[in-house]
């Protein structure tokens, strides 16, 4: 037997923390948390424990600033299958089909190497999502960057975030099927990288990630142990950035899209074949947060023997070993029987398979160097007694974010403001980005990029999911609360308009530094909003992870929340579309249609800082509008339907007749001031198209579709090819110019 | 009539090939290191990034044990189809002429194209209608095809024959600079067949097209013929 843990030594005065006071300061970890550390352990961490509760008592793996708040987000509904604390959220789809997904950021290390960065976080998403059973269908990404105009830096990680994310999803064979990307100079040096994805298992196949079985081995699977990625979830997320983040770069972690796809096959046949006893992918803090989160879910204990760690430089000491984030490693449980079988499908895979060491029923990780006993935590005290903090919001008493500069000067009439809407950065059309993306392996995707308000992928049987991402940064610095409970409304917009109804949602929270009340307070605010939001719309938040301490010198970015919305419409064939479709069809307004220029795009073209009211919603009016577009648009009887949200209805409109390469004439009389035309109200109003006698009922006729131009009487009149030569410009001067910093 | 498709580790394609070459026969998958092609009728080398593809597209693939069938089952007139990776594991294997270069874009493109059927009787086009372009997806990084017209060096390289050009982009839409707006090409026997566009991919309306289905079909009138005489 191996002798007990002596390294650190005795405590002596509890107060006295003084001796290591650099060493834990250097880690992250305050001077309160680690006189906890000395009672928790009735003595002084060594060096491995130290790390270890560095990493775990981090914000990005404690969420001890925000693990309170989100008590707050309703996460029960009757299609739930696994709600948030597992690797991803489930829910059900029918027919015995399960969609688990989770949105997830990797703000910090893309603002160091946005390639690897971009890259990674995709890798990480999808072995979340392989790590509850489900194969991996569809990746989402929503990306914010500084204006790409004013900041080659901008450019450039645009660029090369892009770029990774396609090598990562295009190399694994996982199509990214949509996404949202806007600009403000709050991100310039905190870019936010948030990918989602979705995978699909049926639902005896689910497994979840607590340790069973004391007795059963704890194996590790794929990718060999490095240096790389060590206290990245300490060192990058939970500090703001300063001067000389090149030093960080070492923590940014490589990826290798090819062994993961060799991982995650590996993973999905072992499960196939019922091998598994539990499953956790290996992210933030590696072999310490899996290893504890396994423990402490299943209320159990591990010996796990760092020796047996296979390493793919030699030398590395036991806290490299615990912390490192290598990517590409999973972490399984397996009973002793089934070893063997466990080995030989690895072999099959080429993926390397190595017992690490057991389960045990002492609530303790203890690890070992071979014989020798390294370290010997409590996991609760790992797991459950980091600090929470309680937050300290306050509104504001002055503007938080100064102007953008002005890119109109207020003279412009209404047809020029809409060509430079569709031309604007944040409005011009993506193609040059989504089409480096695969966007149909798989052989599900109904809609692509541009062809719809939502993705929809095809399930088996003549169902389909459908998918939006969305989140608006401007809007919610102008009123946090009510900003991102229309995030939740446009998703569920954009969800109606397929025709699917809400089945669950995943959120990812971006924010500053929650230490400063300001940054507490959008917090509290925004998560308040979403709560209501999807308590109205009956939509459960089964999953999700926050991001904090986006902050430069200057101040905090946008809050941004950013939300995933997973929806089910049961007859694919009759998917919506966005386009325009035929001569003569009518064009009508539904639901409550409030729109407001506060925090709109025009706006910020106009040099306006994002504030202002936005206009009040009632949610349950919002909700009832989605159930009529959604019943419409499957009753068949539409030939296309279109959400109103940035730029407003004129370029809803512009979008629409673009898609569906036809113009449209409004009615003389309609509102056409400028707020009518281009104020927003994300999620309140739809533009649905189709035999005039089906829309009577459902809203106000507005125009018609027809011609070759978007006439708005009395206001502009605009060929859609003007229209589509603008949006198809807006962003091309960007993506595509080779911009290298290096 | 049976297909088989080829998976090596890092093929992304494979089930999608199996998926549209069952909607007109029977279709297995191949294992790479296997060197059984259990009596296929034809064989699929499908898109992906075999072995990752860190180095160029498929220069490690060719090794696979399954290649060494592949190449004997090509040498006896067996009908093969490479799709994007294929088509560059296929002329990696110098079962094709020419290969795939990067874009001139120099990045991944992911897009629906019309290409243009070159022939009516190639055992991989002659069920595809006569006329009308092929509304097929392509996405790559690698697609360039490029094959000199001279052999300027004396490598012994064979000029490319008109006739084994069997798919080229229409007016305006080659994606990726290729030489001649080559889509796809055969060898000079005519039974080996790589293209970039992506035929498993435009199988159904409902995702997209169903053109490429033509290039399936005419394998299938082709064997089934063959079977008959």
């Amino acid at each position: 037997m191996s002798r007990a843990i002596t390294s650190g030594g005795s405590p002596g005065g509890r107060t006295s923390s003084g001796t290591r006071a650099s060493e834990f300061r250097a880690l992250g970890l305050t001077d309160s948390e680690y006189e906890l550390i000395l009672v928790l352990l009735d003595r002084h961490p060594n060096d491995v424990e130290l790390a270890m509760f560095s990493l775990m008592w981090s914000e990005h793996c404690s969420y001890k600033h925000s693990k309170r708040l989100l008590r707050r987000l309703p996460t029960e509904g009757r299609h739930v299958l696994m709600g948030p604390g597992e690797n991803a959220g489930a829910v059900d789809v029918g027919g015995g089909l399960a969609v688990a997904f989770k949105v997830e950021s990797h703000n910090h290390p893309s603002a160091v190497e946005p390639f690897q960065g971009a890259a990674t976080g995709v890798g990480g998403i999808l072995r979340d999502v392989f790590a509850v059973g489900a194969r991996p269908i569809a990746i989402l990404d929503s990306l914010r960057f500084g204006e790409p105009a004013a900041s080659e830096r901008s450019r450039y990680l645009l660029e090369r975030a892009v770029a990774g994310i396609g090598h990562y999803g295009n190399s694994i064979g996982v199509p990214t099927v949509g996404g949202e990307i806007y600009f403000d100079e709050s991100y310039e040096q905190n870019c936010l990288i948030n990918a989602m994805c979705l995978g699909l298992a049926r639902h005896e196949r689910l497994i979840r990630s607590a340790a069973v079985g004391p007795g059963n081995v704890l194996v590790l699977l794929g990718a060999l142990t490095g240096r790389d990625g060590i206290g990245g979830a300490s060192v990058l997320a939970s500090a703001e950035f300063g001067e000389n983040d090149a030093d960080k770069r070492p923590s940014v972690q490589i990826g290798d899209p090819f062994t993961e796809k060799k991982v995650m096959e590996c993973c999905l046949e072992l499960l196939d074949r019922d091998l598994l006893a539990s499953l956790q992918d290996l992210g933030a803090a590696g072999l310490t947060s899996a290893a504890s989160e396994m423990a402490s879910k299943g209320g159990l204990g591990l010996d796990l023997d760092v020796a047996r760690v296979p390493l793919r430089e030699p030398g590395m000491e036991p806290f490299e070993i615990m912390v490192s984030e290598s990517q590409e490693r999973m972490l399984c449980v397996v009973t002793p029987e089934l070893v063997d079988e466990v080995a030989a499908v690895c072999e099959r895979w080429e993926v390397l398979c190595t017992a690490i060491g057991e389960v045990a029923d002492h609530g303790r990780l203890r690890l070992f160097d071979g014989e020798e006993m390294v370290g010997d935590l409590p996991v609760a005290a790992l797991v459950d007694e980091c600090p929470m903090y309680e937050l300290e919001p306050a509104p504001p008493d002055m503007p938080l974010y100064p102007p953008p500069p002005a890119r109109l000067g207020g003279r412009e009439s209404p047809r020029e403001l809409l060509l430079a809407l569709l031309a604007s950065a944040d409005l011009a059309s993506r193609r040059p980005v989504f089409e480096q993306y695969d966007c149909i392996v798989g052989s599900r995707t109904v809609r692509r990029p541009d062809e719809a308000d939502a993705a929809v992928l095809e399930l088996p049987g003549g169902a389909a999911l459908a998918i939006s991402i969305d989140g608006n940064g401007r809007r919610v610095a102008c009123d946090p609360r009510a900003g991102a409970a229309e995030a939740v409304y446009e998703c569920s917009a954009n969800l109606a308009c397929v025709g699917a109804e809400p089945l669950g949602l995943t959120n990812c929270l971006n924010f500053g530094n929650p230490e400063k009340p300001h940054v507490a307070w959008q917090l509290v605010e925004a998560v308040e909003g979403l709560a209501r939001a999807c308590e109205a719309l009956g939509v459960p938040v089964v999953g999700g992870n926050v991001s904090l301490y986006n902050e430069a010198p200057d101040g905090p970015i946008l809050p941004t929340p950013v939300v995933g919305m997973v929806g089910r419409l049961p007859d694919v064939a009759r998917a919506g579309r966005i386009g325009f479709a035929a001569e003569g069809d009518a064009i009508a307004l539904v639901g409550p249609y409030a729109p407001s220029l506060s925090g709109s795009e025009l706006a910020k073209l106009r040099g306006t800082a994002p504030a202002g009211a936005l206009p009040v919603m009632e949610p349950h009016a919002v909700r009832d509008a989605h159930d009529q577009v959604r019943d419409a648009v499957r009753s068949g009887a539409l030939s296309s339907a279109h959400d109103i949200s940035e730029g407003g209805l004129a370029v809803a409109l512009a979008e629409s007749c673009i898609a569906g390469e036809i113009g449209a004439r409004l009615k003389v009389g309609v509102d056409s001031d400028e707020v009518a035309l281009f104020g927003e109200a994300p999620g309140a109003a739809f533009l649905v198209s189709g035999p005039e006698a089906v829309l009577s009922t459902l809203g106000r006729v507005i125009g018609r579709v027809g011609g070759k131009a978007l006439v708005i009487p009395g206001s502009l009149e605009v060929a859609v090819s003007e229209l589509r030569a603008a949006r198809e410009g807006g962003l091309v001067q960007y993506a595509t110019s080779a911009v290298w910093s290096e | 009539m049976k297909f088989g498709v080829v998976r090596f580790p890092g093929s992304c394609d494979d089930v999608d090939a199996v998926l549209a070459a069952g909607r007109v026969g029977e279709a297995v998958m191949l294992w790479h290191g296997d060197r059984d092609l259990q009596g296929v009728d034809a064989v699929v080398v499908p898109g992906g990034f075999s072995y990752g593809d860190y180095l160029r597209p498929g220069a490690i693939a060719r090794f696979a044990p399954v290649m060494e069938a592949v190449g004997e089952f090509a040498r006896d007139g067996g009908l093969v189809l490479g799709i994007c990776n294929g088509f560059q594991v296929l002329c990696e294997a110098g079962l094709l002429p020419g290969a795939l270069l990067p874009n001139v874009s120099l990045r991944f493109v992911c897009r629906q194209v019309q290409v243009e059927v070159m022939s009516e009787y190639s055992p991989f086009t002659r069920a595809c209608p006569l006329g009308e372009p092929l509304s097929i997806p392509v996405k790559h990084t690698t697609g360039r095809y490029y094959a000199p017209d001279s052999d300027p060096h004396g490598c012994g390289v064979r000029r490319l024959a008109d006739t084994q050009i069997l798919l080229r982009y229409a007016p305006g839409q080659n994606p990726n600079g290729s030489d001649r707006d080559i889509a796809g090409v055969c060898n000079a026997a005519g039974n080996v067949f790589g293209l970039m566009p992506h035929p498993e991919h435009a199988v159904d309306p409902l995702t997209g097209s169903s053109d490429g289905l033509w290039i399936f079909e005419s394998i299938r009138a082709h064997v089934a013929d063959r079977v008959a005489a």
